[in-house]
């Protein structure tokens, strides 16, 4: 066992566990984007920040990947930390300000101005998507392509992979919906979820009740904006 | 993220279908798999090719164990690799901050006239890709522009067209019209003094040196290069590199005697008599290029 001080309160967890997990463990909410049980952490959002060290000597590290260490102190609220997450909220609405997984953390976090240029991009890098598809569904379909500016997530040479199962797992795990239904594209999709199983927003009619995980899902918007226009 | 969508060589299917299986599994033998050395086999695959063929990254991942998307993110993480077929010669202009403030984008935009094509593209003859690279570590002689591994200095705008053709009619052939320490030269036997001169067998456009070999109990004939320093061969013998190799004169077959030992690999030296008085003498040993010329 591991000795360590959270927020002022002295604690034990196990040899191993990350600071994340011994402050939720404590009951200590440290937000994060990329960060699922069951994946391996990877420390790319950076959402989840501390602060750690005596002061003067303190430093911001990310939860998710740091181990707990014996006598370690550990802030994860501090003006610092909350100033360093504000700034890396704001910076992350600003790449994808349509995420609404983003925009509730940011707003959680009392942003409501956006200084920044608006990007729009569907994808954070986070690389949820990436470790699900390795670690849970085993079938290495997507990955990262490409460096710097053109860095993206998706199948080898951009065509349907041969080992993707249609399992969207990797859609069920996007904070920003990068691989959200590409209906009108079904060449390019990753799972081709849409197009190819018929997805039940389609026919919500007939199941009223039926819950869809993409929220607006692109194939509704283009049915109704398709209805709209005749 | 903007969708930067690779094209996977649809305007090149041909140069696709060449991909040869065989070959990329030759590549792949020569590399211990359980390394891991995956940047070491697509090297080799893309100097086989010149680019990364798709199928020679499928061949890749279904041989090793690393998976599809590791190759590809591999191959599409680092500049030198190509997923696109390159073009005959390379143009690679550095775009770096001292060739950047000493005129490095008007030479690059004077090669994309000349060569009618963006930055990162090949020509549509196929016989040049224009690249640029950030930094070659030669800032003190920039604006500097490699043509095929031929670096040029300092290069002005009016240089890019000499530059060009240089390269397309190859810079190994210039060389010996321009460099003075290539030149061709006459021998004959010391033994007989009969000329080892063949008229009718020509390397790099000068008549060759014939000379009759053996090694491990095989024969024949071989022909160098009458241009001094230019080191080509042609022979109908498989010399495996590093063999000491006896040779004849094609005339009166006597052994030409050596009177001394290399001095890099010890192998007995190979005299011939220079026309106009001299000595040459080569090192008998396949790949060793040691050689003195002493002139009377």
């Amino acid at each position: 066992m591991i000795t360590l001080r959270i927020n002022g309160l002295d604690v034990s967890v196990e040899q191993g566990s990350t600071l994340l997990e011994a402050a939720r463990f404590l009951g200590f909410p440290i937000p994060t984007l990329c960060h699922m049980d069951g994946l391996s952490p990877y420390g790319a959002c950076r959402v989840c920040v501390v602060e750690i060290g005596e002061e003067p000597k303190t430093k911001l590290v990310s939860s998710c990947t740091y181990p707990a260490e014996e006598r370690l102190n550990v802030r994860t609220a501090s003006a610092r930390v909350l100033r360093a997450r504000r700034m890396i909220l704001e910076l992350l609405l600003a790449s994808c300000p349509q995420s609404k997984t983003i925009q509730d953390l940011a707003s959680a976090h009392g942003i409501r101005q956006q200084r920044f240029k608006q990007e729009y991009e569907d994808c954070i890098l986070c690389g949820l998507c990436v470790r699900m598809c390795e670690e849970q569904m085993m079938a290495k379909a997507i990955g990262f392509r490409n460096r710097g500016q053109n860095r993206s997530i998706g199948t080898p040479f951009d065509i349907k992979s041969d080992v993707c199962r249609l399992c969207g797992g990797c859609i069920y795990v996007c904070p920003a919906c990068q691989l959200r239904c590409t209906y009108t594209q079904p060449d390019k999709a990753i799972c081709g979820g849409c197009a190819n199983l018929a997805p039940p927003c389609l026919e919500k009619e007939q199941f009223d009740d039926m819950m869809c995980y993409m929220d607006p899902c692109v194939a509704c918007e283009v049915e109704k904006k398709a209805q709209k226009e005749r | 993220m903007k969708q930067e969508i690779a094209t996977p060589n649809n305007g090149n299917s041909l140069a696709a279908e060449c991909v040869d299986e065989a070959s990329v599994l030759k590549i792949l033998e020569k590399h211990d798999e359980d390394r891991g050395g995956l940047i070491a086999i697509l090297e080799e695959i893309q100097r086989e090719y010149g680019y990364l063929p798709e199928k020679a990254l499928r061949v890749v991942s279904d041989k090793t164990k690393h998976s599809l998307v590791d190759v590809y993110g591999v191959a599409t993480f680092y500049r030198s690799f190509s997923l696109k077929p390159r073009g005959k010669h390379l143009v690679c202009a550095c775009l770096g901050t001292a060739c950047h403030v000493r005129g490095a984008p008007s030479i690059v935009e004077e090669l994309e006239q000349q060569l009618a094509v963006k930055a990162g593209e090949t020509t549509a003859d196929m016989e040049f890709t224009l690249e640029t690279v950030n930094c070659l570590g030669a800032c003190a002689l920039g604006p500097v522009v490699v043509i095929d591994g031929h670096y040029s200095s300092k290069v002005r705008k009016y240089r890019v067209g000499q530059l060009v053709d240089e390269a397309r009619r190859g810079f190994d052939s210039t060389e010996i019209g321009n460099d003075q320490r290539i030149f061709p030269i006459d021998v004959s036997c010391p033994h007989c003094n009969h000329s080892l001169m063949d008229e009718a067998f020509v390397i790099d456009g000068h008549p060759s040196i014939k000379v009759s070999v053996s090694f491990d109990h095989e024969d024949g004939s071989l022909r160098l290069s009458c241009l001094y320093g230019h080191y080509r061969i042609s022979t109908e013998l498989d010399i495996p590199i590093g063999t000491v190799v006896n040779f004849r004169c094609p005339h009166c077959h006597v052994q030409l005697p050596s009177t001394s030992d290399c001095s890099v690999c010890g192998a007995p030296m190979v005299p011939m008599l220079v026309y106009g008085g001299g000595m040459l003498q080569i090192c008998s040993r396949r790949g060793c290029k040691n050689h003195m010329l002493d002139l009377a």
